[in-house]
């Protein structure tokens, strides 16, 4: 288990306050200037030697990102941009730094900022956080005031503003494109690529859009040292990770644990426990609702990290655990999340909007098992005429749960497929 | 985008910001670079909704438009593309049960039920007194205090349907019962205290 000496997120439930004067009591906003005084390519340098991968469910290399950013741009405005959309089934880490740490995302906001040199951020929150915006403004208007961001912040002869802009409810905008075109007063409906955002972003200017999680554990590795956040975890899976156990668990939570816990480890430590016991798992969803379901055999050895769930057919994702016992309808668990992608579709592409729609209708049949047996291999195969031919991930993230409740759990929809046929057929007899 | 209502719409003919929402107006506008203050017409569309107790006339879509300079239709197309935008009125207060499937998986479906039996309604309908529209929302981004329940800007957290019924009824009586986890779980901590950082579970001494 994760000492706690290292763990970031200290202040994650909220137990003491969120304001500057506590979040500097618990090490922000330490030495920030000596940091900026290092410059853009240690910092850059730094986030790429820690091995912090994205996490907002990609899992690309932080620094590599920042490096993309193209360097000396004097004709346009350069911009950070935050994702913080938090709207993946069975995620809500981010609005747990938001509302009661938000002093770590501002002072990587600025650092971030600094190294991809940027004159502004933008950070994106979801409409629904009302409150949790409110707690972010508040911290904003104390770094402002503490002279921490704003003209010359920190003392470090750089000027950088940070703005928060509400969503109002589309899971479509945590794509950053479709976020992009959202600040810009737009519909969210993502970009065709390229140009990619380091290109043109953001009012056509280079832009890096990151995760909240990703930024906000930004400074501590500077502070730390890049070599201490590599030490965490394995090797390409470093550092620690917000793990957000839900679900048919004793104790549902969030919590922060060492990248490559084992699963099982992770709920059983601090989730209380899968409810009635280990034995009466029936399958996890372990990155949020985008990523491949697995069946027990699979949760039993498991580690929790990128590369040891894309082994297995699964992915990190945002590491959103989401835990169902044997008492769960596992069909109608996928089918509703073919509900929410039917729902939350932007409509732009064809395969999408419509390939959506379709599973959803087809799952909710699977569910009482009103269908063919033959229709099963059409439904898998419609997946895949939806995967990869849409301009963004939803299509893809559609998909995939499907996918993975057929690959796993086939023998259940056959099950009902022939009790459906079977009830009918009595039903006529009589 | 908000379900069509029965009832023939009732539009107001004009729209305008208060003087004090007009002010808090310019200032979003002024987040944003000059020449691109058409990136405010979320927030002022949102501004302009809390204005007119909680949905949008198309009046307000043009006034905010034309504020900003932008094609009317582009003003449409943002309101009609957020589900947060209510498109025709609602009851006083707007409760939204999430269903997804983190918060099915802890009982949502019962706490739905609740909903509609107390209310008298069922999802996607304003009750007649015009107190309380229920709708089914996708997933609110809280799932480890699963059940979720958003009513206004809160979020009511680990909900069973008794509790529903609670608020329900406090709500009827013109209080605002308290948002947040109905267990009394702190935010989103396991139930029975933190199995980490112990020393951080308690506010800091004053030095």
């Amino acid at each position: 288990m994760l000492r706690d000496e290292d763990r970031i997120f200290t202040n994650l439930y909220g137990f003491q306050s969120f304001g500057l004067d506590a979040a500097r009591m618990r090490g922000d906003w330490d030495g920030t200037k000596a940091i900026l005084e290092k410059g853009r390519d240690w910092i850059i340098e730094q986030v790429k030697e820690s091995g912090l991968r994205g996490r907002g469910g990609a899992g690309f290399s932080t620094g590599m990102k920042w490096s993309f950013m193209p360097k000396n741009v004097t004709d346009k405005p350069v911009y950070l941009v935050i994702n913080a959309d938090e709207g993946e089934p069975g995620t809500c880490k981010d609005r747990d730094i938001l509302r009661h740490d938000p002093h770590k995302l501002i002072e990587g906001c600025l650092i971030a900022g600094f190294a991809i040199g940027a004159s502004a951020c933008y950070i994106y929150i979801r409409g629904e956080f009302y409150n949790e915006t409110s707690a972010v403004q508040v911290a904003i208007d104390e770094a402002y005031a503490a002279g921490l961001i704003g003209k010359n912040a920190c003392g470090s002869g750089y000027d950088y503003d940070i703005y928060i802009h509400r969503g109002a409810g589309a899971y479509v905008c945590g794509e950053e494109t479709a976020l992009i075109e959202s600040i810009e007063g737009k519909k969210g409906q993502p970009r065709n690529k390229p140009p990619f955002p380091a290109q043109a972003g953001l009012y056509s200017s280079p832009t890096t859009v990151n995760n909240v999680e990703s930024i906000a554990v930004v400074p501590t590795i500077l502070r730390r040292g890049a070599g201490w956040f590599a030490g965490l975890g394995r090797p390409k899976n470093t550092g620690t990770k917000l793990f957000c156990i839900s679900g048919h668990v004793n104790k549902p939570g969030n919590v922060e644990e060492e990248m490559g816990i084992p699963l099982k480890e992770l709920i059983e430590k601090h989730a209380g426990g899968v409810r009635g016991g280990w034995d009466n798992l029936l399958a996890i969803i372990p990155g949020g609702s985008s990523v491949p379901v697995m069946p027990k055999t699979v949760c039993d050895t498991v580690l929790m990290d990128f590369d040891s769930l894309r082994e297995v057919g699964s992915g990190l994702g945002t590491a959103a655990v989401i835990v169902m016992d044997k008492s769960t309808d596992i069909v109608k668990a996928i089918a509703r999340l073919s509900k929410f992608y039917a729902h939350e579709s932007c409509g732009q592409c064809t395969p999408c909007r419509e390939g959506t729609g379709w599973l959803m209708r087809m799952m909710d049949r699977m569910v009482r098992g009103n269908a063919r047996v033959e229709e099963i291999d059409m439904l898998f195969e419609v997946t895949k005429q939806i995967e990869g031919h849409t301009i963004c991930a939803l299509g893809d993230a559609a998909a995939w749960p499907v996918q993975g409740l057929i690959r796993h759990f086939r023998p259940e929809l056959e099950r009902r497929i022939l009790a459906y046929r079977n009830s009918a057929q009595s039903m006529a007899a009589e | 985008m908000s379900a069509a209502s029965a009832a023939p719409i009732q539009e107001p003919t004009s729209f305008a910001f208060t003087p004090e929402n007009l002010d808090r107006a310019q200032k979003i506008i002024a987040k944003y670079p000059a020449g691109r203050q058409m990136s405010a017409v979320m927030p002022l569309l949102d501004l302009a909704q809390r204005q007119n107790d909680g949905w949008l006339p198309r009046v307000a879509m043009d006034y905010v438009a034309d504020l900003l300079k932008m094609p009317r239709i582009k003003a449409y197309e943002v309101a009609t593309f957020y589900t947060m935008y209510n498109l025709s009125p609602v009851g006083k207060h707007v409760v939204q049960v999430c269903t997804t499937t983190p918060c099915w998986l802890r009982g949502s479906d019962d706490v739905v039920k609740a909903c509609e039996d107390k209310m008298g309604v069922a999802l996607g309908e304003t009750s007649a007194d015009g107190r309380f529209t229920l709708r089914e929302v996708e997933c609110l981004g809280a799932c480890v205090n699963a059940p979720i329940v958003q009513i206004g800007d809160d979020f009511y957290e680990d909900v069973s349907p008794q509790h529903m019924t609670a608020i329900i009824d406090a709500l009827t009586r013109g209080e605002k019962p308290a948002a947040g986890s109905q267990t009394g779980r702190q935010a989103s901590c396991p139930a029975g205290g933190p199995t980490t950082l112990k020393a951080f579970a308690a506010p800091q001494a004053k030095e």
